[in-house]
């Protein structure tokens, strides 16, 4: 219990004119932990997302991030280059539509190696290599890999965003809705995959879903948000078989039975 | 030796979507599991006591009270709720086996109860074999099973860990004599090797050769 938290966001505020995006918001991530938030669209759960990776500046508010040997950095006081180099090694950031993230005209493996060069490996050859193995990690035919992405499937490109995100070994991941807009059988294999990389592993991870079976599948935390504010917090368990708040009983009570 | 004490709990559920009722379910309830043996709940449907069960793991947060758990040496509160400080109890004392398996999708049932066992697929094996799932099945994910099926890999799931405390919730519900007999054997073991057990068991049979005490849970009376 003595380690200390990874990411730790408070007070956070932001308005988008006389929207208000996120309401004196506060988060803590550990090591090696799942945590999901939650809420309806337009809650403020994307743009929580987007803050905390430092890609969305808050009006109001302090996010500290503590690298692996224990030196605490001021996230919002950090320039552009520092976190970008956070975002090439330590940090890995998976988008709903992989098309946003992949880049089409490059082939999958050319994908994967990519990131790898950014951060800092040279050797065509081992690149190629561990290009491969996370493709048939991700469980896309190495085969394929002078493919471009444009002739792979919804369910593919996403597998191969998160290879990409994946190889340099990212300890912190966020992801926005990785498995919204799949096939629900898609999206079984995917949810499957991400659960054992990321225990194997040992990833933190913020996930934005919808889905409350998605939540509860990967996430061992969560966090309710709605209108901008975090309305309940706790155990995923906890959250979702004795929910405290109106508006999460109102979402728990909602999920259709399968 | 004390394994698990419980003090003055109290749990309401607040419907906020049914007018904001409040619901009172645990009203000072105390309960005190001790090594190597097993304590049955018992008390009316509608009691609470499904609801002490999932307090005393966590699931459900109470309104007042202690939960104190003998942890890695010492006693730790669980009742206060640091979530990390839970999610360790859980992996290394206190287990639980509740009445339905929440299948995941893809992952075989081997795999499920090997999880649960830091990865022994010999173990594993075994313990789904005594609980008569033939070999046939261990590869595949338990969602097409049987809801019997279903049951034991749960049990399986959660007897294998080893956990020195054990919350059963009706684990013998659908399950039939042999395969209840094979629980009744794995409660003895567990109390064997040191446990505490708690459980709620429907079956009148299983309550008789597993129950070392009985602790009953009265239901609260609606104030006039």
């Amino acid at each position: 219990m003595s380690e200390q938290a990874m990411l730790t966001a408070s007070g956070l505020g932001l308005q988008f004119g006389p929207v208000t995006a996120l309401d004196d918001v506060g988060v803590e991530l550990w090591p090696g932990e799942v945590l999901a938030i939650v809420g309806e669209s337009g809650s403020g759960k994307t743009t929580l997302l987007n803050v905390l990776a430092g890609r969305v500046k808050p009006d109001t508010g302090r996010i500290e991030y503590r690298d692996p040997a224990g030196g605490a950095h001021d996230l919002l006081a950090m320039g552009a280059p520092a976190l970008r180099a956070l975002h090439r090694s330590d940090w890995g950031f998976v988008q709903q539509n992989p098309r946003d993230a992949l880049r089409m005209r490059v082939s999958a493996g050319g994908n994967v190696g990519e990131r790898l060069m950014a951060a800092g490996a040279r050797h065509y050859g081992s690149i190629r290599e561990i290009a491969a193995d996370w493709l048939a990690q991700v469980e896309i035919d190495p085969a394929r890999m002078d493919d471009l992405p444009a002739t792979f499937s919804g369910g593919m490109l996403q597998r191969l965003q998160i290879a990409r995100t994946l190889v340099t070994h990212p300890r912190l991941v966020f992801m926005d809705e990785p498995t919204g807009g799949l096939d629900v059988s898609v999206q079984a294999r995917l949810l499957d995959l991400i659960r054992t990389l990321v225990a194997r592993l040992g990833i933190a991870v913020v996930l934005v879903t919808h889905d409350i079976a998605v939540a509860r599948l990967l996430a061992g935390r969560m966090v309710v948000m709605q209108r901008g504010r975090v309305v309940e917090t706790g155990l995923t368990d906890q959250v979702l078989e004795d929910p405290q708040h109106p508006y999460t009983q109102l979402l728990v009570s909602s999920v259709l039975q399968a | 030796m004390r394994r698990l004490e419980a003090t003055g709990l109290e749990k309401a559920f607040v419907l906020h979507l049914q007018g904001g009722v409040r619901i009172p379910v645990l009203d000072g309830v105390d309960c005190a599991l001790e090594a190597g043996r097993c304590t049955v709940l018992a008390g009316p449907s509608g009691a609470g006591k499904s609801t002490l069960m999932r307090a005393l793991y966590g699931s459900y947060r109470v309104d007042g009270g202690a939960i104190r758990v003998w942890h890695r040496g010492a006693w730790v509160d669980i009742a206060g709720g640091d979530p990390r400080l839970v999610l360790e109890v859980r992996r290394e004392t206190l287990g639980y086996v509740s009445q339905f398996l929440r299948v995941v999708p893809r992952v075989s049932a081997l795999q499920i109860v090997a999880e649960a066992a830091d990865g022994d697929q010999e173990r594993a094996e075994a313990l789904l074999l005594r609980l008569n799932i033939p070999r046939r099945l261990h590869g595949l994910p338990p969602a097409t099973f049987s809801g019997g099926e279903q049951q034991r890999v749960n049990l399986a799931r959660g007897f294998i860990g080893g956990h020195p405390v054990l919350l059963l919730d009706e684990p013998t519900a659908s399950l039939d004599a042999e395969n209840r007999d094979v629980v009744i054997g794995l409660i003895a073991e567990a109390k064997a090797r040191g446990a505490a057990l708690a459980g709620i068991f429907h079956d009148g049979a299983v309550r008789e050769a597993v129950a070392d005490s009985v602790l009953t849970i009265a239901p609260i009376r609606e104030a006039a």
